[in-house]
């Protein structure tokens, strides 16, 4: 079991990359996605994460959800060196650390609802009536009272959607990675998945990671990190349209 | 975390009820066919071992040559036994309830225009008490007709049923050999014995009858002796052993060239075939099970394959190889298992089916059951791990982009 060390208030570095390069491949058909990253990420921020396709957004994504590890230079959780980790190890820091939403939502099939929430709970080895009840909460929090027995067939995009953040947030995750999470919405479906994400990022002050094309969406964010060709091209403050809603 | 791990795969398998029980087919047939063929086989040992002890258990037989080799097999170049042998048995050896030389061949029966293919034994009245006959109808040989070797036959219900019908044969006469022999008897049927042989297609003549006038030799081809109840069938064979070794000088070192054999010997020969049998089938019906855990390898990777987007879901929100390698190999295990037990209980019924229709008793043998449920886990964990370990080490960022 790793322990990072435990977050001394708010500000404090909880990502931090220096001179991370990921190199897929080796010989001559090597490709190099990232060319030497330096990201900061503190306490309770919220990045939006924007480039063009190619532009290695994704494997940086991947990398700070300790899912892939770098080819060279250090990626620090909390203070662990991640590289180092062992894929188990890895999957213990994602366990009680990191939530995850994708833009293709990835519940399970056949599934109810708050069966899909409950499952990091599982993992955790958080007793069944205790996991029940916080499932329940986290389907509350996200607007689906009601829903809970419903199979992702039988939910809408957008309700697929907030039962995947349900999921990231369940286990009150340190900071929350959310890969396009509006990418198969509607423009409406979209703006109240962010409006969720801001909220849980005030609220409950979790950090908020997201990649995403597009600038409405990143909008949300208080700061933006634009990559092209593997590095980072502009980082900006944003005032913040999470401020206003 | 054990439990938890088991509650997925239960879970799992809840969802997937068409595919699960597909995946099981194989092993329930498996698992029911092995419990089928051990079960009807050794209610068919045991049947046979029952109709054995019905022809008599203080039933001792002697035959001239050195081992079994069914009823009438002779070494080639032992002497066979004279009449004086089994009077010899008669007068020295205390104890017994009748002693019978037998001797006999196979010929036709015939009667009018109807003939039937039958055997000829010739023996005394002892016959009778020895191998637990009793009459339908007429009465036993006279000493008179077994001194003199006089044309009279007792008939077994076959013959009776082929050459004269429902008409009671006593008084007539049928034609055997050369000679027109009369019907002084009838024997009440024995029906099938349990090696499919029809005990009662034969003809009982006096001994000396079927020594001068079918054989044409004064030879016995055997002698059939019971003790009388209560006395040990052990200490008879060895008085009888003693007593042959002395008459047939054979020398101290020397292997008698006779055999002499108890009931129990010959159930245990008998039934050694039949269990042999069932063994086979076993086999073959456990080849069967191995099949169907092949087919639970092939729907574990195929479901590997179709389920990688949920591993990956699993896998990045914290789920550990061994984790993943778990609710697979339990997905296997339940399954398995589960298939092992509708396996049991389909083949108890199918082998009581079975046992009913060839009229054998029905043995449950508790051991065979758990050995074909242990193996049905086994077949699990064998072919389940393979496809687990496949799920476990795939990689979270890959597996979530499977389409």
């Amino acid at each position: 079991m790793i322990t990072p060390a435990s977050g001394t208030g708010n500000m404090s570095p909880v990502l931090e990359l220096n001179g991370v390069t990921r190199i897929y491949g080796t010989g001559t058909a090597a490709v190099s996605a990232l060319q030497g990253i330096d990201l900061r990420i503190d306490h309770g921020d919220f990045v939006a994460v924007m480039g063009p396709s190619g532009s290695g957004k994704s494997t940086c994504m991947n990398i700070l959800g300790c899912l892939d590890t770098p080819s060279s230079g250090i990626y620090r959780f909390k203070g662990v060196e991640v590289g180092k980790l062992s894929r188990d190890q890895r999957a213990l820091l994602r366990r009680h650390y990191l939530g995850f939403v994708f833009q293709g939502f990835n519940l399970l099939n056949r599934t109810s609802a708050l069966e899909n929430v409950e499952l990091p709970l599982i993992y955790r080895g958080t007793p069944a009536a205790e996991r029940r009840e916080m499932a329940r909460k986290a389907l509350a929090a996200v607007g689906l009272n009601g829903w809970e027995t419903h199979t992702p067939a039988e939910l809408s995009g957008g309700q697929q959607q907030r039962v995947a953040i349900a999921r990231a947030i369940v286990a009150s995750p340190e900071v929350l990675f959310a890969d396009e999470p509006t990418g198969n919405l509607d423009s409406a479906r979209s703006r109240e998945i962010m409006e969720l994400m801001t909220d849980f990022n005030r609220d409950r002050g979790i950090t908020i990671v997201m990649v995403t094309h597009d600038s409405d969406m990143a909008s949300y964010a208080r700061r933006i990190v634009r990559f092209m060709d593997g590095i980072i091209d502009k980082e900006e403050q944003n005032g913040g349209a999470n401020n206003v809603s | 975390m054990f439990l938890e791990t088991i509650l997925i795969a239960m879970c799992e398998i809840r969802r997937n009820v068409m595919r699960s029980s597909l995946t099981i087919l194989g092993i329930v047939i498996g698992v029911a066919s092995v419990i089928t063929m051990v079960t009807v086989g050794d209610g068919a040992t045991k049947q046979v071992a029952y109709e054995i002890s019905s022809l008599g258990t203080n039933l001792i037989d002697i035959h001239p040559g050195q081992s079994f080799r069914g009823s009438g097999g002779t070494r080639s170049g032992a002497p066979m036994f004279k009449i004086t042998d089994a009077e010899a048995i008669a007068r020295d050896i205390s104890g017994l309830a009748g002693v019978a030389p037998v001797t006999g061949r196979g010929t036709q029966a015939i009667r009018g225009n109807d003939n039937w293919a039958t055997i000829i034994t010739g023996s005394t009245n002892d016959y009778l008490k020895v191998r637990n006959w009793t009459l339908a109808s007429g009465r036993q040989f006279t000493d008179g007709e077994l001194r003199a070797g006089a044309a009279v036959c007792i008939i077994g219900a076959t013959i009776r049923k082929q050459l004269f019908g429902e008409q009671d044969p006593v008084g007539y006469t049928i034609r055997l050999e050369k000679i027109s022999c009369q019907v002084v008897g009838v024997f009440k049927a024995k029906g099938q014995s349990g090696f499919g042989t029809d005990q009662d297609d034969f003809v009982l003549m006096p001994l000396r009858t079927v020594q001068r006038r079918i054989v044409g030799k004064s030879d016995i081809s055997s002698i059939a002796v019971s003790a009388q109840d209560g006395v040990s069938t052990e200490k008879v064979k060895a008085d009888i052993e003693r007593l042959l070794r002395e008459r047939r000088k054979t020398g101290k070192n020397e292997e008698e060239d006779f055999h002499v054999r108890d009931m129990q010997e010959i159930v245990k020969t008998l039934t050694g075939t039949t269990r042999l049998l069932t063994t086979l089938l076993g086999a073959v019906a456990a080849v069967s099970l191995l099949v169907g855990g092949i087919g639970i390898m092939n729907i574990m990777l195929v479901s590997v394959t179709e389920r990688t987007r949920e591993i990956g879901i699993r896998l990045a929100i914290g789920a550990m190889e061994k984790q993943v390698l778990m609710q697979f190999l339990i997905e296997a295990v339940v399954l398995s298992c589960f298939g092992g037990l509708i396996g049991i209980i389909l083949g108890i019924a199918a082998a009581a089916a079975g046992a009913s229709a060839l009229k054998v008793p029905l043995i449950l043998n508790i051991g065979i059951i758990v050995i074909a449920f242990v193996f049905s886990a086994a077949v699990g964990v064998v072919f389940g791990y393979f496809p687990a370990r496949k799920a476990a080490l795939l990689d979270p960022i890959e597996a979530l982009r499977h389409e």
